[in-house]
């Protein structure tokens, strides 16, 4: 007798649950051959604005944590994708990728998770700085967390551009609101399992799929999100995130996936510098 | 009004209850009905204050929040009242001293009633002489649970006694009451006893308002209504933090009261984080954009 073939639903990642989007929309992927690969959820607005809540509530917490255990988790999340690295493999060579360029980004998106969760406890040395001043006051300066960051990615990112962008995030206690369009939509989805399994606390990292044209200029303009990142080409969809984010100051930090290179720099784009002024004796 | 006869409350119908305050969860209002009815909920609010840590300063800050909930926009608001313990009104009432604004203080051992009735009493006297316009009661529970319902009918016809003047709320607590038939049943005798209000709970148990409960105190005071001809006032307290849920109360209260009910003089929201969500709703709708509470002053 022939077995049925579990197939499954991707839904959406929000504040470590797997809802499907409240519109009930889906949208359909196809291989080159126009084969149907999968329907994967189509986000609303409104889930854009129930994530920014979940994303806000988990901040304070997740900035509060110590350094110690934000590496910890961090590692974690390389141990599990490790432990799953057949799986993501065989997704990307479904997408369109050979064996040989789909091993080689999945072991670089653990590397980089490791190479992220190893600099937790040392980027506030290295960007912290004590200051000369003309008075009795010690004067140091400190990096503390941007707070919620939304990041946009593109038709053209990757598993691993998804990851690289994460990591700094997350590691300096920010929180992440993820918008991914359907082509990354699988592999998205496939690591939201993995994050949830990796004591990342909920609303931690979210992750939504669907067209950036309905939740981008949403999300930019949203007061309560403080920062984002984006990866696009399109230059207009850059114009509206840059109008509608200078509403509350957002920071926008547009990123070039095509010249990413390993660095602490990442983290420093998503912190602000505290400068604090302390009487001598 | 004499004892209620109990033997002609009918019984509720728990799982009916329950789903038709349900189906207000799932429709929503939009465009100017929202606006106007944002603007309603504002106006209907107690914004309240009971903590053990309360100060004068808390006091005076949350008035002015009352008095103009947002400083860009004066045709907002006013509040309906401040809501305050004993020892605090005096500075709520200055105040709020030439305004429309109510000064509400919970007496009566609150939250857990739990003290001699003539303490009780002096209580509900001592809020009254330092300026309350209105006082919110709580019941004895465990006199009510035993069966002492005649107990409970005079305490509640005491205390408005000892009100005089003021308004009279009584905290029915909801939460400890079990179940919806004693939430009917102890709303018909605070109303025939002399409630001017009727409110679920103290926000200090879980659960506090909720839809199901205060859609069998309101149907009680319709009935009421009908039977008498008095009008008597709701206020769900606790648990109402967002908006949304605020709008399907007042959907709840049109439909099952009518309009003339929808007016800070018969329907309140007991909250002290509800004017912030409302305030973000209509920044909301004024801007397009979703807002963030970094931009609302929190007291």
């Amino acid at each position: 007798m022939n077995r049925l073939e579990v197939k499954k639903t991707y839904k959406l990642y929000i504040g470590g649950k797997f809802p499907r989007s409240e519109s009930g929309r889906v949208q359909t992927l196809t291989d080159k051959k126009g084969e149907v690969i999968a329907n994967v959820a189509k986000a609303s607005k409104k889930d854009l604005r129930n994530t920014v809540v979940a994303t806000r509530k988990a901040q304070l917490g997740w900035a509060a944590s110590s350094a110690y255990l934000k590496g910890q988790i961090l590692y974690r999340l390389a141990e599990m994708l490790e432990g799953r690295k057949a799986q993501f493999i065989s997704s990307l060579i479904r997408s369109g990728k050979t064996q040989k360029r789909a091993t080689a980004e999945v072991e670089k998106s653990i590397d980089t998770l490791v190479y992220f969760a190893g600099w937790s406890d040392k980027f506030q040395a290295v960007y912290s700085s004590v200051n000369p001043v003309s008075s009795p006051h010690y004067n140091f300066s400190a990096p503390v967390a941007t707070g919620v960051v939304g990041i946009v990615l593109d038709d053209s990112s990757t598993l691993l551009d998804l990851i690289s962008q994460m990591a700094p995030i997350i590691v300096g206690g920010n929180t992440a609101l993820i918008i991914v369009p359907g082509s990354l939509a699988i592999a998205a989805m496939e690591l939201a399992e993995v994050i949830h399994t990796s004591d990342v606390p909920a609303g931690v990292i979210n992750i939504l799929t669907g067209e950036l044209g309905d939740m981008v200029p949403t999300l930019a303009g949203h007061m309560d999100v403080n920062s984002i990142s984006v990866s696009t080409d399109d230059t207009e969809l850059k114009k509206t995130v840059r109008l509608l984010g200078a509403e509350n100051v957002k920071r926008v930090v547009f990123v070039d996936q095509k010249k990413s290179a390993l660095g602490p720099y990442p983290i420093l784009d998503f912190q602000e510098i505290k400068t604090t002024w302390h009487p001598v004796g | 009004m004499a004892f209620p006869n109990l033997r002609d409350i009918a019984p509720i119908d728990e799982v009916g209850v329950k789903e038709r305050a349900s189906r207000y969860q799932k429709r929503s209002l939009k465009g100017e009905t929202k606006l106007s009815a944002l603007r309603l909920a504002l106006t209907m609010l107690d914004v309240t204050t009971l903590e053990g840590k309360d100060s004068v300063g808390k006091v005076k800050q949350m008035c002015r929040k009352a008095l103009s909930p947002m400083a860009s926009d004066p045709t907002i608001g006013p509040a309906a009242a401040v809501c305050v313990y004993p020892s605090l009104v005096k500075i709520a009432k200055n105040e709020v001293a030439g305004s429309k604004v109510k000064v509400a203080s919970v007496a009566t051992a609150f939250p857990s009633g739990q003290s001699r009735l003539r303490e009780r009493l002096g209580e509900i006297k001592y809020a009254v002489s330092e300026g309350a316009d209105e006082i919110d009661m709580v019941i004895s529970r465990g006199k009510f649970l035993a069966g002492d319902y005649r107990g409970l009918y005079d305490e509640v016809a005491k205390c408005k006694e000892a009100c005089g003047e003021a308004h009279l709320k009584v905290i029915l607590e909801t939460g400890e009451l079990e179940t919806l038939d004693n939430v009917r049943i102890a709303s018909e005798i605070s109303m025939s006893a002399g409630a001017d209000f009727i409110k679920t709970s103290t926000g200090k148990i879980a659960p506090a308002a909720t839809l199901p409960v205060t859609l069998v105190m309101l149907q009680a005071i319709a009935d009421y209504h009908e039977r008498t001809g008095i009008m008597v006032g709701m206020k769900p307290a606790g648990g109402i933090s967002d908006a949304k849920l605020a709008l399907q109360y007042l959907v709840m209260v049109k439909e099952l009261l009518g309009k003339k009910w929808l007016s800070n003089k018969w329907f309140r929201f007991g909250a002290s984080s509800l004017t912030n969500d409302l305030l973000m709703q209509l920044e909301k709708q004024r801007t397009g954009l979703y807002q963030g509470g970094d931009y609302f002053s929190k007291d």
